[in-house]
């Protein structure tokens, strides 16, 4: 049976969130479809890279290791992973919906002639009846992720080529070791066989790694502004509430996109999923791809001037009112039941 | 100096930003009628990209090559009324339920059919599918090396190319021999408004289809001035394997599609009354939410 493929990221030296979280879900599905995991790691001084990637199920890793291969340029990487897929023939193929995965997912797709799915929210196992070809699929990967805005959620399939890929964003999947002692084989790449001199011909110059001052993934209270928020000094009060109550201030994409706050803090399908105690949404509508990105939050505060906005459906407490209006009271109440 | 010759690959879309009530059917599917068609916001950030290189560069050119419907000619009218100097309608039914796979098949083969290009430019992403695919993958189709999340293009010279990429965490700039695929963030600057000039200069630029519909009174302008014609090829006009068009050649199919619908978890409506908002937050700190 072919395997399922996870591209490891390779940051500093150590394996990316995003790319645990895929040989997690990746582990589910090989088990599932009684087949091998196997990894790819590309990138230079991997030496002992092992022990991090083994843990979580992996049968087989490959490893690329090579000076000219760190930091990542997308040349080199593709031509490794191209011709390591027609040597392979992996059944599905997951990368990060990174800036790295989606410059080389598209890529490698392209090269192999496979189907790739970007931003997948969920990754099952189905089978699919094509009745005009009275053909019947068994086992095919089902990438699933909203689309057109939000109004839909599709399903997609590749019936005939391989690999199946899918990217996924970080925080979608959820990272856990299968076994600590969990035993591999490692296959070391010849590099000058997977890659040409003009694989090369991007330089890089100048890098600077800008850790983000935000955490809004590992916070426990997130106080998030949407729309209809309304202005960016109308943010400043979902600023204070989040500092009266130690959490962090998060953003739907039509707040990012209005400038109101950084992209780093935007949640959603195209954001970060953030799993919080406590989730106060303003002036958040609520479509599709801002719920995949908070809708295992454990209690939801909705306010919205609109009665009838999606998120309401969600929301453990709706409050129907202006998030201006709103947001001192809470403040000046929580200040007083906690004196 | 001769300038160089820059393709901006550009998409009309739906603005998903402003999805009314009526944007879905009773039946779930999506009722394109009732949203606006836009210039792709990013496709206009990569247009931009290609101006300030007109402008450094004299004797740059800059073509708009779009695929879509007929009615797609009007984000090329856009691009000339904001700089570029032609475009090129990409058309047929034959492309139809193309996946990003189909389509940058059938880019690449126009522009093979163009032939000589240094830069080409797109978007990071279109708004109605947010893959960010058709770049890499017309690359690929190429053979070109590729620099996406390209937020400023810095410098030419010698044939090199020198960009600044804005990545999630942080920023690179690399150097790139011509030609090559770039593909442009929304951080980068927004793009420059349309120029009055420019807008009567082209605003009767058609496309063939188009020009059926014209009025008589205009139809000697189209031969006496050669820039109103907007070029519109079909799959006869360029070398295509039928097989890897639309629905056939596109590997991912789409299985299902689910409207969404919300079912209501039965939250506790409250009102912004002193009262309510003071029992709210006694009872987020009781049960330990808070605090």
């Amino acid at each position: 049976m072919n395997s399922v493929f996870v591209y490891c990221e390779i940051e500093d030296g150590q394996v990316a969130e995003v790319s645990l979280e895929l040989l997690t879900k990746g582990r589910s599905l090989a088990t599932e479809l009684n087949c091998k995991l196997e990894a790819i790691a590309i990138g230079y001084k991997l030496d002992g890279i092992e022990k991090d990637i083994f843990p979580y199920g992996v049968d087989v890793l490959h490893i690329a290791d090579d000076k000219r291969l760190a930091p990542y340029t997308t040349l080199p990487h593709n031509s490794i992973v191209v011709k390591l897929f027609q040597e392979e023939k992996p059944q599905i193929a997951l990368m990060g919906a990174s800036s790295i995965g989606r410059d080389l997912g598209p890529r490698v797709s392209s090269a192999l002639h496979s189907g790739l799915t970007a931003d997948c929210t969920s990754l099952v196992i189905g089978d699919h009846e094509d009745k005009k070809a009275d053909k019947v699929y068994e086992n095919l990967l089902y990438q699933i992720r909203p689309a057109f805005g939000g109004n839909i959620i599709a399903t997609i399939i590749n019936p005939d080529c391989r690999p199946q890929m899918a990217t996924v964003r970080e925080g979608v999947m959820k990272k856990a070791i299968l076994d600590p002692k969990y035993k591999g084989i490692i296959n070391k790449l010849d590099i000058s066989r997977y890659t040409n001199d003009i694989d090369f011909v991007v330089e890089l110059i100048e890098r600077h790694i800008e850790k983000s001052k935000v955490n809004i993934k590992g916070a426990q209270i997130i106080v998030a502004g949407g729309y209809g928020v309304g202005s960016k000094e109308n943010f400043d009060l979902l600023f204070e509430l989040a500092e009266v109550l130690g959490g962090e201030v998060g953003a739907s994409r039509a707040a990012v996109d209005s400038g109101y706050v950084g992209h780093d803090r935007q949640i959603g399908q195209t954001g970060t999923t953030v799993r919080p105690k406590l989730y106060i949404a303003c002036g958040i509508s609520g479509q599709i791809q801002h719920r995949a990105g908070m809708e295992e939050s454990a209690q939801i505060i909705a306010i919205n001037t609109d009665p009838e906005a999606p998120i309401n459906s969600i929301a453990d407490y709706v409050i129907t009112g202006d998030v201006s209006v709103i947001l001192p009271k809470m403040i000046k109440f929580y200040k007083a039941n906690t004196k | 100096m001769k300038g160089y010759k820059i393709i901006v690959l550009a998409k009309q879309v739906p603005d998903t930003r402003n999805v009314g009530k009526d944007a879905m059917k009773a039946d779930g599917t999506v009722n394109r009628a009732a949203l606006p068609a836009i210039f792709n916001p990013e496709d206009l950030n990569a247009l931009e990209q290609g101006l300030r290189i007109k402008e450094n560069f004299p004797g740059t050119t800059i073509t708009i090559l779009t695929m879509g419907p007929g009615r797609a000619a009007e984000i090329i009218r856009e691009g000339m009324f904001r700089g570029a100097d032609d475009g090129i309608l990409l058309t047929d039914r034959a492309f139809a339920g193309s996946d990003t796979l189909a389509t940058s098949y059938a880019l690449g083969q126009a522009l093979k059919k163009i032939g000589s290009y240094d830069i080409i430019i797109a978007g990071r992403q279109a708004i109605d599918g947010d893959t960010a695919q058709v770049g890499p993958q017309v690359a690929e189709k190429l053979g070109l090396p590729q620099i996406t999340y390209v937020e400023e293009i810095q410098s030419i010279s010698k044939g090199m190319i020198t960009v600044k990429r804005r990545l999630e965490h942080g920023v690179e700039v690399v150097k790139c021999p011509l030609p090559l695929v770039v593909t442009v963030n929304s951080s980068a600057p927004d793009c420059r408004a349309r120029n009055a000039k420019l807008i009567m200069k082209y605003k009767h630029a058609k496309t063939i289809s188009e020009m059926q519909d014209a009025n008589d009174d205009y139809l000697h302008l189209y031969n006496d001035r050669p820039y109103l014609n907007i070029k519109e090829w079909t799959v006869q006009d360029i070398e295509v394997n039928p097989i890897e068009l639309g629905l056939a050649g596109s590997p991912t199919k789409v299985k299902k599609v689910e409207n969404v619908v919300l079912q209501s978890k039965g939250a506790k409506v409250i009102t912004a009354s002193d009262e309510d908002m003071d029992q709210l937050m006694r009872e987020l700190i009781e049960n330990h939410t808070i605090g």
